[in-house]
């Protein structure tokens, strides 16, 4: 079983997967008197692609709010590296290397696609307010230094000939890469991903599929994904959660999630056919 | 060269320099509304605050003199010391930063998610709460303000236009300063803006709350770092007017110049405001010098109000604001 192996395991196609680094415990969110999430748990190790699947209005979103700190839960703990995280506001979340990218896309849409990626880096810029106003001294440097780690972020994604262009006259599927390489460019320890193949063609899923296995490769980083698509997450990730009126009823690897009745009458079974 | 047409163009001069005075006070608007959705009515009060501070502490007033002597029975007034310009302005920057972290921590980070009246009703308090303040701190008198800047007639422009057009243009040294000292501050923020890190923190906040959250940016942070600037814009305004006319509490309603400016630039252009500014500073001043003397005189007191309101009507959102766009 893989939940035994404290220590991680590989995958069949030879990647490392390592100890958990995050745990969700008895999550129980609501909102008034509805029930967004009853008491769920699961962990996310590291180096895994994780997902969270369930049909609409299962919670998925909300879930990943609360992970990211736009949500509190009214139960529950979550445990970040090993210790329990206090209520923190998203921006805290985000500076202990929580990245993220939203359903809706919330870009910048008056700032170009390089100025959208470079906010990623302000999290390792630490330049001090004097030093800024006169643009003297560490703030100079670390402008270069950070400007480069935005390029390469940009490269990585193929967004180059795009570098200058504000973002609000990008079409939708590149607005999603482009939120891509800002939460990338944070160089982040996980990185939540909310829907984000939703409305995009099937050249545009293939290139962000490809992306999302890229970046979990290339750098080690731990992806929590809610996607809707049944076919691209079961081929994306290496265990999936599935969720339905704020309940888990599912968590496993893709096959065992597949053979699940609960899953198959709850979700698959009304998706296909 | 006709007579009329040298007139103007002084005329045309004066009200561009004016203009850039207008365009000081609206750009502190600009940066809170930018940022925070906030239309803040107290900018003129702070323009008042900060020059009187600037004042006082120039002077070595004893804050709160008044309440002290009245309180202990004392007659204290001056600290015995005078504190040299540059100085002075150093230490009311620190103020207006401290004031700047006081409003953000004891308003507005109560009324986050607010509607926008009531973030404007909460100005409107401030900027008599912050006036009360002000008149407790250094009293009331009007003061006069001097940081060295250079005041009274330019006469190489008297001379040189002299010989060129046979009549000298009266042009105030101080308002040649205002106006390179404004250009600067503009530059400046727009490179701050552009080229920072906090700068950047700041856009993305105008731009969208969540996503500058989802990277990491504390909301409370750029909105203290923005009352700042604006404190420091209303510093500089502060200094420009009451240099040039005194620093009294008239000087608040600095911020009812800015509205019109506001209406024609645009609420969330820097840019905008500075084009607006120009061209209330320059269309009242002409208009005042054409029409005026056949209807009586006076016209600066509304000609730009009814500019902006003829631009209201013809585009809403200003020469350079954001287009209004709704889908339906």
């Amino acid at each position: 079983m893989l939940d035994n192996a404290a220590e991680g395991y590989v995958t069949a196609d030879g990647r490392q997967i390592g100890p958990v680094v995050m745990e969700m415990r008895n999550i129980t969110l609501r909102f008034g008197g509805v029930e967004a999430i009853k008491n769920i748990s699961f962990d996310v190790r590291e180096g895994e692609i994780r997902a969270i699947i369930g049909p609409n209005g299962a919670g998925k979103s909300s879930m990943l709010n609360v992970i990211s700190g736009f949500y509190h839960p009214q139960d529950g703990e979550v445990f970040y590296r090993g210790s329990k995280r206090p209520p923190m506001k998203p921006f805290q979340v985000a500076r202990q290397g929580i990245a993220r990218t939203f359903q809706n896309i919330a870009l910048f849409e008056g700032m170009s696609v390089l100025d959208n990626v470079m906010t990623g880096r302000l999290n390792h810029m630490k330049a001090g307010f004097l030093s800024q106003a006169f643009w003297w001294g560490k703030a100079q440097d670390e402008e270069t230094i950070n400007r480069q780690k935005a390029e390469e972020v940009i490269d990585f994604l193929e967004i180059q000939a795009i570098r200058k262009t504000p973002v609000g006259r990008l079409p939708y599927g590149l607005k999603k890469r482009v939120e891509l390489a800002r939460a990338l460019a944070a160089e982040p320890q996980i990185l939540l991903l909310d829907e984000p193949m939703a409305g995009m063609n099937v050249e545009e899923k293939e290139d962000m599929s490809r992306f999302i296995l890229d970046v979990n490769d290339e750098f080690g980083t731990t992806i929590v994904l809610i996607e809707h698509d049944m076919g691209v997450v079961m081929d994306l990730s290496d265990r999936v959660v599935v969720m339905d009126y704020g309940k888990k009823i599912g968590d496993g690897t893709p096959d065992e999630v597949r053979s699940n009745q609960e899953v198959i009458d709850a979700y698959l079974g009304v998706a296909h056919d | 060269m006709p007579e009329q047409l040298v007139f103007a163009m002084e005329v045309t001069l004066n009200g561009l320099m004016t203009g850039v005075m207008y365009a000081l006070v609206a750009l502190g608007f600009v940066l809170i509304f930018k940022a925070s959705g906030i239309f803040n009515y107290a900018q003129g009060v702070m323009a008042l605050f900060a020059a009187m501070t600037l004042v006082g502490i120039q002077q070595g007033r004893v804050p709160f003199a008044h309440v002290i002597n009245e309180i202990f029975g004392t007659d204290i007034h001056y600290f015995g010391w005078e504190v040299p310009a540059l100085l002075a302005i150093l230490l009311t920057v620190i103020v207006m930063i401290a004031f700047a972290y006081l409003v953000q921590r004891f308003v507005f980070k109560h009324l986050v998610g607010q509607e926008p009246i009531i973030l404007f009703m909460a100005t409107i308090g401030l900027a008599y709460f912050l006036e009360g303040v002000s008149d407790l701190m250094w009293g009331s008198e009007i003061r006069n303000l001097d940081v060295g800047l250079p005041q009274g007639i330019n006469d190489w422009i008297d001379v040189t236009t002299f010989e060129a057009l046979g009549y000298g243009f009266f042009i105030d040294n101080l308002d040649i300063a205002a106006t390179l000292i404004a250009a600067i501050l503009v530059i400046g923020l727009i490179a701050y803006s552009q080229y920072t890190k906090n700068g950047r923190a700041m856009r993305a906040v105008a731009d969208d709350h969540q996503a500058a959250l989802s990277v990491g940016i504390s909301l409370n942070y750029v909105w203290v770092l923005v009352w700042s600037l604006a404190g420091i814009v209303a510093l500089v305004a502060g200094i420009m007017w009451g240099s040039k006319s005194g620093v009294q509490f008239s000087l608040s309603l600095i911020a009812l110049k800015a509205l019109p400016v506001l209406m024609l630039g645009g609420f969330t252009s820097i840019p905008g405001a500075i084009i607006g500014g120009l061209i209330i500073g320059v269309g009242e001043a002409l208009f005042e010098f054409a029409i005026g003397p056949m209807i009586g005189g006076a016209t600066e007191n509304w000609f730009a109000y009814v500019l902006a309101l003829v631009f209201l009507v013809f585009r809403p959102q200003g020469l350079f604001g954001e287009k209004i766009i709704e889908r339906v």
